[in-house]
């Protein structure tokens, strides 16, 4: 055990960075399934993700008082008439990861709106989960979102997935002032009020993106969800800087004029890991001898286990998230009150970019829930959402390094990413252009009738959202010099992905030293929890 | 004027029945009662025996089959098969195939069933499907009577593929985008010929060469 005093000279207690010196203790990282505990060398910048926030003492007195004290917008039982046709869209199980502990929070939201409306008069009422192209959830997930009382009153007949390929279950709106097609979840578009439950895991989430992409389809996705728009996305994080954000709004605020929505979002706070692995959230400077026995503990224990065990393990523990505000009313305005309270818990300032950056890479993403992070899931997780985890100005320098840590395995899921598979074997191997795969090939994919059954009746991520998830990792592609994969246990991975690879996180730094000069400085965010940059 | 094709087998891949059932009825539907008992009871014989020959060589057991139509008429087979397609095929049709050859259509694909069975009988049910078009075997008839033989090729495992082949050429389509849909790793050539197999309702064969190509599996069950 360390002395205190010297524990103190490491690292500032109050700041989120700590710079690794001699004595710095060795860094618990994410690696796949499993953990690496790796030395950094002297000099390299670790950025840890804030402590938890506060929850609010009361959850359902939180939204009650919302839904009261709306933005912009009447209370909501004053919107609410006998006779009345109501749908609640709610967000689907790509968020919050990994699910949290029940209830959940939009079950507590529900359980206050269709009380309401039940006291209202309003009979009428359907749930629509705004899964837009990800895969339709399961009946067991449904029940574990909104509690079982409301699941038996309400499934299957009113509480079911939204699908994107219904022929009649879509309506077209009037086309954006930028000629982007509008189009919404029948149902939804025939309602006198739709209640939308969101929660805001981060910035991105919520806001015009909620209805704009939840419950729309492919004609409609598709004039942001491309190369161009992701290319001329700074952050995906902070709606000024994102191209995303700004085609979503133009389409949200068409929804706006044409429907009556009321949003009530939530944020949650930094509370990803429970008892028995809350050490995962600390510094490793603050870790008690207890700690370090059950990381190296769980360390082994995954590491000797099928990895399918070791995903089993993992997603069988929710994250005990808290929730430290709601907001209702309007779309902007209540956005932007989600947005200070999630950036109030995600942001930490820091001085300056790195030559390199390193990405540990954990189990989970937002397309893999219950499910495998297949190749083109790392990719996004690396290029895609922890690079823009920032407001504007990425962590890494403009032709800099990015090292992820992960296994790069060739592993998906048949049930879940039947198309990733194509994708991966048949078009990464003749191109990894974003603009030609899209001129060549996303059409084709989106309309193959394989997928789209496997969408609309399986559980299935639609035949277009591997194109997607390359997409997303556009501006980070655009950006870095190299991406050099550590810890890779296969060569043709990387290889097909555009990467390098070593067998070791001090074989990858040597490399991506080589690249940017002896002197580059680095930098390591270690998430999980989340944690954004503000890079002054 | 579409430029790619979707190619569906019938049997087991958008209903759940096959030839026999199709013969059984027609055996049941005779006309005469000594006919129709003799027919049914030789039928009902020859089952297990068809079974065997099925699961051995799908192409000796077609022409082995056919052998049984014959002497029964033509216009009586075309009127027993719009009563067949009410009786036998349209409940055996699975749950999910219309929305697939519909979503195969929306998707701007030429709708084809290609079956083993008997063009005739196969008819009402690609006229029930909205299937454009059809690629069956021919039943020889001579003076109105069926004579129990197949005007050759008889369409079956690679010779399914040869059909494909021929009929996207003289339809102006590309190969290379048409769809194949089966459920028996028997067509596995037909599956294999055009761009976009899938694997519908699998047996265990074609179930482990679709996961070893990466062909998507359906269950339209």
């Amino acid at each position: 055990m360390r002395p205190f005093k010297t524990l103190q000279k490491l690292y500032d207690e109050e700041s989120q960075v700590v710079i690794t010196e001699k004595g710095s203790p060795p860094r618990a990282l994410f690696y796949g399934e499993g953990f690496l505990q790796e030395d950094l060398p002297v000099g390299t910048r670790v950025i840890f993700p804030r402590p938890p926030m506060a929850g609010v003492p009361n959850v359902k007195a939180a939204i009650r008082w919302a839904i009261n004290h709306p933005e912009g917008m009447d209370p909501l039982h004053a919107l609410l008439k006998p006779g009345m046709r109501l749908t609640c869209v709610i967000d689907d199980i790509s968020v919050p990861l990994p699910p949290m502990v029940t209830p959940d929070v939009r079950q507590s939201i529900l359980e206050v709106v269709l009380e309401l409306a039940a006291d209202s008069g309003v009979d009428d009422v359907h749930l629509v989960i705004a899964n837009a192209l990800h895969r339709r959830m399961t009946e067991a997930e449904m029940r574990r979102m909104v509690g079982q009382k409301i699941f038996d009153a309400y499934y299957p007949d009113r509480y079911y997935n939204h699908d994107a390929e219904d022929p009649d279950g879509i309506v077209a709106l009037e086309r954006t002032a930028h000629g982007e097609e509008v189009s919404v979840n029948r149902r939804v578009a025939e309602s006198d009020l739709i209640v939308y439950v969101n929660v805001n895991f981060v910035p991105m989430n919520g806001g015009h993106k909620s209805m704009g992409t939840g419950v729309s389809n492919y004609k409609s996705l598709r004039h942001h969800h491309n190369p161009k728009t992701i290319r001329d996305s700074d952050s995906y994080m902070e709606p000024k800087s994102s191209a995303l954000y700004r085609s979503n709004e133009r389409i949200g605020r068409n929804i706006d004029k044409h429907l009556k929505v009321f949003h009530i979002e939530t944020t949650l706070n930094n509370r990803m890991f429970g008892a028995p692995t809350d050490f995962l959230a600390k510094k490793e400077e603050d870790y008690t001898e207890t700690d370090r026995l059950k990381f190296q503990a769980l360390r082994y224990t995954l590491s000797k286990l099928p990895r399918a065990a070791a995903r089993k393990v993992l997603n069988a523990i929710p994250a005990p998230y808290d929730v430290t505000g709601v907001y209702a009313g309007a779309t902007e305005p209540t956005h932007a009150k989600t947005l200070e309270t999630s950036w109030k818990q995600y942001v930490v300032p820091v001085e300056g970019q790195s030559d390199i950056v390193i990405f540990p890479i954990p189990f989970v993403s937002p397309y893999s829930v219950n499910s495998i992070l297949n190749p083109l899931l790392v990719q996004v997780m690396g290029l895609g959402y922890f690079f823009n985890l920032n407001r504007g100005v990425p962590l890494v320098k403009k032709g800099g390094v990015l090292i992820l840590l992960h296994p790069a395995y060739d592993e998906f899921d048949p049930e879940h990413h039947p198309s990733y598979i194509e994708f991966f074997h048949r078009l990464l191997p003749e191109t990894r252009d974003s603009m030609k795969l899209e001129h060549k090939y996303e059409k084709e994919f989106a309309e193959n009738p394989s997928y789209v059954h496997l969408y609309r009746k399986n559980n299935a991520y639609h035949g277009v959202h591997p194109f997607y998830m390359w997409y997303w990792g556009e501006n980070g592609r655009q950006h870095v010099g190299k991406v050099i994969v550590a810890g890779a246990e296969n060569n043709h991975v990387p290889a097909l992905m555009g990467w390098d690879r070593t067998d070791t996180l001090t074989e990858a730094i040597e490399e991506a030293r080589g690249f940017m000069g002896r002197s580059a400085t680095i930098s390591l965010l270690r998430i999980a929890p989340t944690v954004m940059v503000d890079v002054k | 004027m579409p430029s790619k094709a979707a190619f569906f087998d019938v049997d087991g891949t958008l209903v759940k029945t096959n030839v026999v059932h199709v013969y059984a009825y027609y055996a049941m539907n005779r006309g005469s009662v000594l006919g129709m008992a003799g027919r049914t009871l030789s039928t009902a014989l020859s089952i297990p025996l068809f079974g065997a020959m099925d699961t051995l060589d799908r192409k000796t057991f077609n022409e082995f089959f056919y052998r049984y139509y014959a002497g029964l008429s033509e216009d009586r087979l075309i009127t027993i098969a719009e009563d067949m397609f009410e009786d036998v095929l349209r409940p055996a049709l699975f749950e999910q195939s219309q929305d697939l050859i519909d979503q195969a259509r929306r998707s701007g694909c030429k709708v084809v069933l290609v079956t083993g069975a008997l063009d005739f009988t196969m008819r009402p049910l690609a006229r029930h499907l909205g299937a454009d078009d059809m690629i069956a075997n021919k039943m020889q008839f001579v003076g109105g009577k069926a004579t129990g033989k197949v005007i050759p090729p008889i369409i079956e495992g690679a010779n399914k593929a040869n059909a494909i082949r021929a009929y996207c050429t003289k339809e102006g389509l590309t190969l290379d985008k048409c769809h194949g849909y089966s459920d028996s790793a028997s067509d596995y050539a037909m599956l294999a010929v055009v761009g976009r197999p899938t694997a519908v309702n699998p047996d265990l064969r074609l179930r482990s060469i679709a996961r070893a190509y990466n062909w998507p599996i359906l269950d339209l069950k």
